[in-house]
């Protein structure tokens, strides 16, 4: 059952007099429960479609279904709705809030959802001991390993129970101990049914997932089962 | 986490509904504290513009609140239906060295021709109102008048020890004074002063009757007084001479007022020969009326410090519009973040115009305090000053205006971030 569903997805910006084509004619599905992993050189379209996969960018055309639901058309706001209810974000940089605590940070986008102090607070404390940080809740970002940071991050983007899970490098700031930690965390939730997805130009990190997907100048060159 | 079980399955379904706002309100409250107090100091100087523009309205405020508190109170004492005729002279005629004055025949004519009063009386001040008064070894400076019995009623001057000024000290031109306390003490005269002479003008009178305290008003003593007859003190100033005099006199019904006032002006003109296109060279004036006066003075000038003080506000608001635009800026990655985990437009606009909110609010607070406290001591230090007097609409007033301040100054930022591109500012370094 497919949780993504590109289809002739293009986006193309101008540059001056020239066209830009970052993603082109894209065709893509991703199935609930895989773990693809985008790989491909700088320039060669990924983070334009892991933001459109995202949905922090619209593709200048074609049809983009996710999780049932056609997100093409959707206004600013919906999409919010969309990453919020969907979509759990990883960053390179893990992007946490510097004067939030830990729990804060997870507890952060169950804001956008109506969710009382309380249930917030349960949910986020659920999730910090799902990824080993149960004791680091009240410590703030720079108080921190980069390791847990990540952690944090990732236990951020479960907290909301999302369809996918989107991670652009997620190793790229750590050193390689901490790098296997974060991916052995990515196989056990791929193993407790998550679907994830990662991008990054690391063969390394490429070697974790079922999928690869290599992407050159804005279309797909290569879409392989890996062998593990 | 259970296990097995599918994402999709196992999401947390509750969708954003009506509590959503109310929720992200308390949070962006807490969050605009925590980043009021991250950022401790330049808070406190962004806010500082609101801080003396609010401490300086409470200030302004109380201290011309209480004035006026006072005032009002004071000419309670008077009596609303007592009525003062004086002379009056325009600038014009000042400028050409014409005095306009009231006479003993104008005094005779109301007295006579207007009806409805319950009790007249001429005052007379001497030369310009004060005069050397002697007693022994001592001089002191007091306001003497001369007047009759009926002024005990007009004035509400009462006496404490002795009597009051009689129709017959009056009538036989007697030499008696009748002081207040403030006369008693400046000349140190004893306790009870009634028998003593004291040297007006070079004639001795003898003092009757010591009159009761009535306090300051504008921190002017109103019983640094000397009450004489009034034929006493017209012999005085020479019986040939026709100074100018005021007549008061009280009124048996309210209701009678415009019709004594006409009637009194119809006849002073007529004596004054006056021409139908002159001025009036008097002025009738009731005691409502005064303060009235005094009143209006005072709300303008509440009005003007008022205008001038909420330009420090408006100042103090761009300040925060300023630092608030830096803070945008600065946290333009915490606004990707925020966007990219699901914020909407109107989460941003709610944190950023709260923190604007909450520090102006902050500094409105600190200012009240403070504007209350300066209030209080100014009115403390000046002597006989009145007590500061802040009414509630100032502290509404103040509030209010930090309050819109803190909306309209907050806003454009909050537009800004609001507005920010998720994917631009994730970028943002």
């Amino acid at each position: 059952m497919p949780v993504i569903e590109l289809s002739q997805i293009s986006k193309h910006y101008e540059m001056g007099q020239q066209l830009i084509k970052a993603v082109d004619n894209l065709d893509l599905t991703i199935d609930y429960n895989e773990y693809v992993v985008f790989i491909g050189s700088s320039g060669s379209g990924k983070s334009t479609l892991m933001n459109i996969i995202g949905c922090l960018d619209t593709p200048t055309s074609g049809r983009y279904v996710l999780a049932e639901r056609d997100v093409s058309g959707m206004s600013e706001n919906e999409l919010a709705d969309i990453r919020n209810q969907e979509i759990g974000f990883i960053f390179q940089s893990f992007n946490l809030l510097p004067r939030a605590s830990a729990l804060r940070n997870v507890m952060q986008p169950l804001i956008y959802r109506g969710l009382s102090l309380g249930e917030r607070r349960d949910e986020a404390e659920r999730v910090l001991a799902r990824v080993g940080l149960a004791d680091r809740g009240d410590h703030l970002p720079n108080q921190l390993s980069g390791g847990q940071r990540q952690r944090v991050a990732i236990a951020r983007a479960l907290v909301t129970n999302p369809s996918i899970l989107l991670a652009d490098e997620p190793t790229g700031n750590l050193d390689s101990q901490t790098s296997i930690e974060i991916l052995a965390l990515f196989d056990e939730l791929h193993a407790d049914g998550q679907t994830i997805i990662v991008v990054t130009h690391e063969p390394d990190v490429a070697q974790h997932g079922e999928r690869v997907v290599r992407l050159k100048d804005g279309r797909v060159v290569e879409d392989r089962p890996n062998e593990r | 986490m259970s296990a097995n079980a599918p994402a999709h399955e196992r999401r947390v379904r509750k969708q954003p509904n009506r509590v959503t706002l109310w929720f992200a309100a308390a949070e962006g409250a807490r969050a605009a504290v925590v980043s009021i107090r991250a950022h401790g100091f330049r808070s406190f100087l962004t806010a500082l513009g609101i801080v003396i523009g609010v401490a300086s309205v409470i200030a302004m405020v109380s201290i011309i609140q209480g004035l006026s508190f006072t005032i009002g109170e004071q000419f309670q004492g008077l009596g609303s239906n007592s009525v003062t005729v004086q002379s009056y002279t325009s600038l014009e005629h000042a400028l050409q060295g014409r005095r306009s004055r009231l006479t003993q025949d104008d005094f005779d004519l109301i007295r006579f021709r207007v009806d409805g009063l319950e009790s007249i009386t001429p005052i007379m001040y001497i030369a310009n109102g004060q005069s050397a008064v002697r007693y022994g070894s001592q001089t002191t400076v007091s306001q003497v008048l001369g007047t009759t019995y009926a002024f005990q009623n007009v004035g509400q001057y009462f006496a404490a020890q002795g009597r009051f000024l009689s129709d017959s000290d009056n009538d036989t031109r007697r030499r008696v004074a009748v002081i207040g306390e403030k006369v008693r003490d400046e000349l140190s005269l004893p306790r009870d002063p009634l028998g003593e002479f004291i040297l007006i003008n070079g004639e001795w009178l003898k003092i009757i009757g010591l009159l009761e305290p009535k306090g300051e008003i504008f921190g002017q003593s109103q019983d640094n007084r000397v009450m004489i007859p009034y034929s006493t003190m017209a012999s005085l100033e020479g019986n040939q001479s026709e100074p100018d005099i005021q007549v008061q006199l009280t009124m048996r019904d309210l209701g009678d007022l415009e019709n004594i006032r006409a009637t009194i002006t119809r006849l002073l003109r007529a004596a004054h020969n006056l021409g139908k296109k002159d001025e009036d060279d008097f002025r009738v004036q009731t005691a409502a009326q005064l303060q009235d006066t005094f009143q209006s003075i005072l709300n303008t000038v509440t009005v003007v410090m008022a205008g001038i003080v909420s330009i420090s506000l408006l100042v103090g608001g761009i300040g925060i519009m300023n630092i608030m635009l830096v803070s945008v800026t600065e946290r333009t990655r915490e606004i990707g973040i925020c966007k990219a985990i699901g914020a909407k437009r109107h989460h941003i606009l709610l944190q950023f115009l709260l923190e604007a909110l909450v520090l102006c609010l902050l500094g409105g607070l600190v200012g009240l305090g403070i504007g209350y406290g300066i209030g209080a001591l100014a009115a403390a230090l000046i002597p006989n000053f009145p007590a500061a007097h802040t009414p509630w609409w100032a502290v509404a007033l103040a509030l209010g205006f930090s309050v819109v301040v803190g909306v309209v100054f907050g806003l454009l930022p909050a537009v800004k971030a609001a507005n920010l591109d998720p994917i631009t500012s994730l970028r943002y370094e």
